[in-house]
C-alpha cells in the first residue's frame, strides 16, 4: 500500500492531477445519492444544542424529570411517563438515602445487628434485577430497564416510611412508638406494591400477573421488614 | 483512472487480508468478494452456505449450540408456567396421592423454575423473620434483652434452602443416572424435573415456618412432623417407579435416604431459627429443645446447670 501510493504519488503527480480535470467521474465511478450539501437551511429551533447551555438548566432539567418520577409513584395513575424516559437516578438517591438512614443501628455488636450498607444495598438492586428477569422470562414485554427504573422508584413511599420510622423512634421507642411504626409501614408498603404493580402489570399476559406480582410484593415486603425493625443504638 | 486503480488496490488489500485469516478461501476477486460479504455480516448470525466451506460450516455448526444456550430464549422455556399451573403444583406437591405422580400428573414434561425458586425465597424470608419474631416475646420478659433484627440470618437460611434444593436433586439425578446405566430407560426423570420437584416439596414448610411462631413446642414438632411426611411422602411417591426396579434393599434405602434428607432439613431449620438465646449451646438434642421452648420457661441460666429441672417442676 504504502509503496505503491508512493510511487503514485510521487512518481507521477503531476501528470496525474492534471488527468484528473479531463476525465469525468461519471464514466468510471457510479455516483449515487444527493451530493449537494445543504448549507444553513435548518431552523434554529431543529437542532437546539444542549452544548451550550448553563450547566444549571441542565442539572434542573434532570432533577425536574426526576421530581416528576417522584409524583407519579405518589399518584400511581396510569400514566407511561414512567416508563417512557427510565433513569435510574431517583432508584440511586432513594436507595442510598434509604440505607444511609438504616444505619445507626446496632452496628458496634456485628454478630445481631441490622442489614449493613451493603446489605441494603445488594438487597434492592439485586432483588429488582431479579424481579425484573422473571417478568421478562415469564414474558414480558416491558424492557429491562423500564422494569428496574419502575421498581426502584416505586421504593420511595418505603424510604418515606424510614424517614417517618427515624422521627417518630426520636421521640420515643414505647408500645405507641411500635404501633405508629407500624401502621405507616403497612400503609407505605402496600402504596409500593400497588404503585409498582399499576405500572408494571399491565405488560404481561393476563394469566400471569400474579407470578409477576407476587415476587414484587415479597421484595418490598423485605424491605418493609428492614424498616420496621430498625432500632437505634 | 487513478481512482478506479485506487478502489481496485483497497480491493486486493481486503483480499489479503482475508487470505490471511482463511487460507482455504479462493484468490479469484469473486472468491475474495464473496467471503468478504460473509465475514462483514458476521460469521454467528448467518448459516454457513452449503458446499462452501467445509471446516467453516463446522466451526459455525459447533458455535450454534452454545449460542442457543446464551440466549434469553432458551431460559423462557424454564418460565412457561401459568398461575393456575403453579398452583396446581403447589397443591400437588402437599396432597401425597398414591398412584399420582407428581412429575407425570403435574409436571407433565413442562418442568419450571419458577415455583422452585420463589418457594424457595419466600422458604428464606419466612425462616428468617419468623424465626427472628419467636424471640419477641423476651422482650416484654425480661428488661435486660435488647431486640435485634438478627439480618445475618437471612444469608444463612439463603445458604442452607438453596444449597438443599440443588444439591440434593443433582445427587440424586446423578445417582439414579448411574443405576440405570447408558441404556437410560424412557422413565427417567430430567435434572431440570428433579428440581423442580424438589422446588415444589419445599412448600410444605412455608407455613410450617410461620406458624412455628406459636409459642407451644408440642405444635411446633407436630406442624414440622406433619409438613416432613406430606412433602416427604410425595417426593417417596414420586421417585418410588424410578427406584422399583433396582433390587428392594437398593430402593428402600435410596428412599429412606430422601426422606431422612427432607426431614433433616427442617429440624435442623427448627433447631437453629427457633432456639431461645439462653440455651445457644452447641446442639441441642430436640429433648432439651422441646422443654426449653415451653411458654413462660427457663430463660434463665440454670437451664443450662439443671437439665432435669424444668422437667421436674412440670410433674
Amino acid at each position: 500500500m504504502a509503496a505503491a501510493e508512493g510511487s503514485g504519488a510521487g512518481g507521477a503527480a503531476k501528470p496525474l492531477f492534471a488527468g484528473l480535470s479531463d476525465v469525468s467521474i461519471s464514466e468510471d465511478i457510479p455516483v449515487e445519492g444527493e451530493i449537494t450539501v445543504p448549507v444553513g437551511s435548518r431552523s434554529p429551533d431543529e437542532d437546539y444544542s444542549t452544548l451550550d447551555e448553563p450547566v444549571r438548566d441542565t442539572i434542573m432539567r434532570d432533577l425536574k424529570a426526576v421530581g416528576k418520577k417522584f409524583v407519579h409513584v405518589m399518584y400511581p395513575k396510569k400514566s407511561s411517563a414512567l416508563l417512557r424516559d427510565w433513569d435510574l437516578w431517583g432508584p440511586l438517591v432513594l436507595c442510598v438515602s434509604l440505607a444511609l438512614m438504616l444505619q445507626g443501628g446496632s452496628a458496634d455488636s456485628k454478630d445481631d445487628g441490622g442489614p449493613q450498607f451493603a446489605e441494603v444495598f445488594v438487597i434492592i438492586w439485586f432483588g429488582a434485577v431479579v424481579i425484573t428477569l422473571n417478568s421478562k422470562l415469564l414474558g414480558g414485554t416491558i424492557s429491562f430497564f423500564q422494569s428496574l427504573c419502575v421498581l426502584g422508584y416505586c421504593v420511595l413511599p418505603l424510604t418515606v416510611a424510614m424517614l417517618v420510622c427515624r422521627l417518630v423512634l426520636l421521640a420515643g421507642s414505647g408500645t405507641v412508638s411500635f404501633v405508629v411504626r407500624l401502621v405507616v409501614v403497612i400503609a407505605m408498603f402496600g402504596w409500593s406494591t400497588l404503585a409498582s404493580t399499576a405500572f408494571l402489570a399491565d405488560s404481561q399476559p393476563p394469566n400471569r400477573k400474579a407470578l409477576v406480582v407476587y415476587p414484587i410484593f415479597l421484595f418490598y415486603f423485605v424491605i418493609s421488614w428492614m424498616i420496621l425493625t430498625f432500632t437505634p443504638q | 483512472m487513478a481512482a478506479s486503480n485506487e478502489l481496485r488496490f483497497h480491493e486486493f488489500e481486503e483480499a489479503a487480508e482475508l487470505l490471511s485469516a482463511t487460507p482455504t478461501a479462493t484468490t479469484a476477486s469473486t472468491g475474495a468478494r464473496q467471503s468478504h460479504t460473509t465475514v462483514d455480516v458476521g460469521p454467528g448470525y448467518e448459516e454457513g452456505e452449503p458446499g462452501e466451506d467445509a471446516d467453516s460450516a463446522e466451526l459455525l455448526g459447533g458455535q450454534r449450540k452454545p449460542r442457543s444456550f446464551w440466549t434469553f430464549e432458551y431460559y423462557q422455556a424454564f418460565f412457561d408456567v401459568d398461575t393456575y399451573q403453579v398452583l396446581d403444583r403447589i397443591k400437588g406437591s402437599v396432597m401425597p396421592l398414591p398412584g399420582k405422580n407428581f412429575v407425570r400428573h403435574h409436571l407433565r414434561n413442562n418442568p419450571d423454575l419458577y415455583g422452585p425458586f420463589w418457594i424457595c425465597a419466600t422458604l428464606v424470608f419466612a425462616l428468617a423473620i419468623s424465626g427472628n419474631l419467636s424471640h419477641l416475646p423476651e422482650k416484654q420478659a425480661s428488661p435486660s434483652f435488647h431486640y435485634s433484627p438478627q439480618f445475618h440470618k437471612v444469608t444463612i437460611a439463603a445458604t442452607i434452602v438453596y444449597c438443599y434444593a440443588w444439591l440434593v436433586p443433582l445427587a440424586l439425578w446423578g445417582y439414579l443416572r448411574w443405576r440405570q446405566g447408558a441404556g437410560a430407560r424412557a422413565g427417567a426423570y430430567s435434572f431440570l424435573e428433579t428440581v423442580c420437584v424438589y422446588g415444589y416439596s419445599l412448600f410444605a414448610y412455608i407455613p410450617a415456618a410461620v406458624l412455628w411462631l406459636i409459642p407451644a413446642a408440642w405444635l411446633q414438632w407436630l406442624l414440622l412432623a406433619v409438613a416432613a411426611l406430606l412433602s416427604a411422602s410425595v417426593l417417596a411417591l414420586t421417585f418410588w417407579p424410578l427406584v422399583r426396579a433396582d433390587g428392594r434393599a437398593a430402593a428402600v434405602a435410596l428412599l429412606a435416604a430422601v426422606v431422612s434428607l427432607h426431614t433433616l432439613l427442617a429440624v435442623c431449620c427448627k433447631l437453629y431459627f427457633f432456639q431461645r438465646p439462653p440455651s445457644a449451646g452447641p446442639a441441642p438434642s430436640p429433648l432439651h429443645t422441646t422443654l426449653g421452648t415451653e411458654p413462660h420457661r427457663s430463660r434463665a441460666p440454670q437451664h443450662f446447670s439443671n437439665l432435669s429441672q424444668p422437667a421436674s417442676s412440670r410433674q
